[in-house]
C-alpha cells in the first residue's frame, strides 16, 4: 500500500472517530434534556404503567354493546346499531353545523393567510419591515391557542357559532399563513424574472408566476388545515361556542358513556371523508390549468 | 440608439462586467459572445435592470435608465422585453395566459390592475395576442398548459410575451441553449422577423457560426471586458484564437459545456418594490 493511500485511510478513521463522538454526546445531550422534560412534566414511567390498563377500561365502557343476531335491529332493541346511534339525526345536525364552522373558518382564515403569506415569504423580497411584520404576526395568530380566543369572543360577541368560528379563522391565519410562505419559498422563481422583465408589479408577479406554481401545496395545506378545523370546532365548543363540542361535553360529563363513542365516530368518518375529497381536488388542481 | 457608458458590475470582489461601453443604434442584430463567466448575461440583465450597475450609465435615446425607479422602471422594462435560455414562462398556466403577461405595464389604472390579477384581460388584448401565436406558428397551442409544449415552442411563446410588450429593444439571453439544431433555427428564425420589425435585438450566443449567420455585429467579451466589436466577417478562426487563445472549436466545446452546467445557476436578485 502506498504512503497516500494510509494516509487517506487515516484521515478517513480520523474523520469518523470525531463524527462518532459528536454524535454520542448530541445524543446525551438529547436524551439528558428529554429526562429533564420528563421528570418537569410529571411524565413517570411509574404513573404510565398504573393508568394505562385504565384507558382500556375506559375504551371498554365507551364501547356500544353490539349483538350481532340483533345488529340492525329497530332503535327499540337493545344491542343494535339504531340503539347505539338511537340520536344519529340530531348528532349529524350538529356535526353538520360544526362542519360549516370548520369551512367558514378555514376559507376566512385561509383567504387572510394567502395574502399575507406573499411578504412572508422570504424569497419574494418585500422589504423587510413587512416581511418581519407579517412573520411575527403570523406567529402570534398561531401560538395562542384557539380555545384561549375562542373565551374571549365568547366574552365579546356572546354564546354561539360566531366566537367559534373567528377563534378558529384566527388560528387559521397563522398556521396556514406560515405553511403557504413556506410554500412559496420553494417554488421556481424563472417566471418571476419573466413576469418582471415583461415590467410587471411585485404583486403581478406574484399572482402570476408564484401563485400557480404553489397552489397545489396550498390547496392541500387548506384540505388538511379543514380537518384539523373541524375537530377543533368540536372541541371548541366546549367553552360555548356552539356545534357538536358543546353534545359531546355534555355526554363526557353525564358520562353517558356508549354515546361519547357514537358521536366520536361520527366525527371520524366525517374527517375521512374530507380526507377523500382533499385528494381528488388535489389531483384535478395539479391536473388542471392554473 | 441605446448607449452604454463604462458599465460595471461587481459582485464581492469580482468585476462580472467591466467597464463595457458601446454604442447599438436602432434595428442593429448583435451577438454577444463569450467564455463562461465572460459577463454576457450580466450584462443584458443590467440593461433591462433585473441586476443593478456598480458603475456606469445605460442611455437610451438619451435617456438615463440607470436611476429609474417603479412606474417608470417597469416603463423601461416594457420598452427592453428580454427572453431567456430556460423561457422562464409560468408552467402552470395556458401559453395565451403566458403571452397576455407581456401585456401587463399597458393596463393602466385601478380597474384594470384588479382585471390583470383575476386574469380578466379584453378581447383586443386577446386578438393580439392569438395573432401573435398564429405568426409563429403556435395558434392552435394557444390553450394548452405552456409545459406541454417543446422547447423551441416554448421559446417562442416567450418572443410572442415580448412582442406583446411592444418594445422597441429585445435582449436574448442564450435562447438557444436548451434547444436541438432544428427548434434552435425556429427560434433564430423568429428573432429575425422580430428584428425586420425594427427592434434591435441584443442576442447571448455561445455559437459563432449561428452569430455569424444571423447577427450584423459581434461583440465579444472577455473577464467582463469587451473584447472585439464589429461585423461577423472579420471575427474568423485566427481572430478567435488571438483573443481567446483556443481554437474555435475548443471555444465552442467549452462554451456550450458551461451554459449547460449554468441551467441551475441563479443570479442575485434585486428588492421587490424596485
Amino acid at each position: 500500500m502506498s504512503e497516500g493511500i494510509s494516509a487517506q485511510e487515516a484521515a478517513f478513521r480520523d474523520l469518523r472517530r470525531q463524527r462518532r463522538l459528536s454524535t454520542l454526546i448530541g445524543v446525551l445531550v438529547l436524551g439528558a434534556c428529554l429526562l429533564a422534560a420528563a421528570w418537569m412534566s410529571e411524565f413517570y414511567p411509574s404513573t404510565l404503567v398504573a393508568g394505562a390498563p385504565r384507558i382500556g377500561e375506559y375504551f371498554s365502557r365507551i364501547l356500544p354493546s353490539l349483538e350481532w343476531a340483533k345488529l340492525l335491529s329497530d332503535a327499540e332493541t337493545e344491542g343494535s346499531l339504531a340503539f347505539w346511534l338511537y340520536r344519529a339525526d340530531a348528532w349529524l345536525l350538529l356535526l353538520f353545523e360544526t362542519a360549516q364552522m370548520a369551512a367558514i373558518a378555514t376559507v376566512m382564515g385561509a383567504s387572510v393567510a394567502l395574502l399575507l403569506a406573499f411578504p412572508a415569504a422570504k424569497n419574494l423580497g418585500a422589504p423587510n419591515w413587512v416581511f418581519q411584520l407579517t412573520r411575527r404576526l403570523l406567529e402570534a395568530t398561531r401560538t395562542v391557542p384557539e380555545i384561549v380566543f375562542a373565551l374571549i369572543f365568547v366574552w365579546a360577541f356572546g354564546v354561539g357559532a360566531l366566537a367559534g368560528i373567528l377563534a378558529i379563522a384566527l388560528h387559521t391565519t397563522g398556521a396556514l399563513g406560515k405553511l403557504f410562505a413556506d410554500a412559496m419559498e420553494n417554488v421556481e422563481l424563472r417566471p418571476w424574472d419573466g413576469v418582471r422583465a415583461s415590467g410587471g408589479t411585485w404583486f403581478e408577479a406574484c399572482r402570476f408566476a408564484v401563485l400557480p406554481a404553489a397552489l397545489p401545496d396550498l390547496l392541500s395545506y387548506a384540505m388538511l388545515r379543514f380537518e384539523i378545523n373541524l375537530r377543533s370546532a368540536s372541541v371548541i365548543g366546549f367553552v360555548g361556542a356552539g356545534g357538536i363540542g358543546e353534545e359531546l361535553y355534555k355526554v363526557i360529563s353525564f358520562n353517558y358513556y356508549e354515546e361519547i363513542s357514537a358521536i366520536i365516530l361520527l366525527i371520524i368518518l366525517a374527517v375521512m371523508l374530507i380526507d377523500l375529497t382533499s385528494e381528488r381536488l388535489r389531483r384535478r388542481v395539479i391536473e388542471a390549468v392554473a | 440608439m441605446l448607449e452604454i457608458q463604462g458599465l460595471t458590475r461587481r459582485f464581492g470582489q469580482k468585476k462580472a462586467v467591466d467597464g463595457v461601453s458601446l454604442q447599438i443604434p436602432a434595428g442593429q442584430m448583435v451577438g454577444v459572445i463569450g467564455r463562461s463567466g465572460a459577463g454576457k448575461s450580466t450584462l443584458l440583465r443590467l440593461l433591462n435592470r433585473l441586476a443593478e450597475p456598480s458603475e456606469g450609465r445605460i442611455l437610451f435615446n438619451g435617456k438615463d435608465v440607470t436611476a429609474l425607479r417603479g412606474r417608470a422602471l417597469r416603463d423601461w422594462r416594457t420598452d427592453c422585453a428580454m427572453i431567456f435560455q430556460q423561457f422562464n414562462l409560468v408552467q402552470r398556466l395556458d401559453v395565451l395566459t403566458n403571452v397576455l403577461i407581456g401585456r401587463l405595464n399597458h393596463r393602466h389604472g385601478m380597474m384594470a390592475k384588479i382585471g390583470s390579477l383575476l386574469c380578466h384581460f379584453s378581447p383586443e388584448e386577446r386578438a393580439m395576442a392569438l395573432a401573435a401565436l398564429d405568426r409563429f406558428d403556435l395558434l392552435s397551442t394557444a390553450l394548452q398548459r405552456s409545459d406541454t409544449l417543446s422547447g423551441g415552442q416554448q421559446q417562442r411563446v416567450a418572443i410572442c410575451r415580448a412582442l406583446m410588450q411592444q418594445p422597441r429593444l429585445l435582449l436574448a439571453d442564450e435562447p438557444i441553449a436548451s434547444l436541438d439544431p432544428r427548434n434552435a433555427r425556429t427560434v433564430m428564425d423568429a428573432l429575425t422577423q422580430v428584428n425586420r420589425d425594427g427592434i434591435t435585438v441584443l442576442v447571448n450566443l455561445h455559437h459563432l457560426d449561428t452569430a455569424r449567420e444571423y447577427c450584423d455585429r459581434v461583440v465579444a467579451m472577455q473577464q467582463g471586458h469587451v473584447v472585439f466589436d464589429g461585423p461577423p466577417s472579420e471575427l474568423n478562426s485566427a481572430r478567435i484564437t488571438q483573443i481567446y487563445g483556443l481554437t474555435e472549436a475548443e471555444f465552442q466545446a467549452e462554451a456550450a459545456a458551461a451554459v449547460n452546467a449554468r441551467s441551475e445557476f441563479e443570479f442575485p436578485r434585486q428588492p421587490a418594490l424596485a
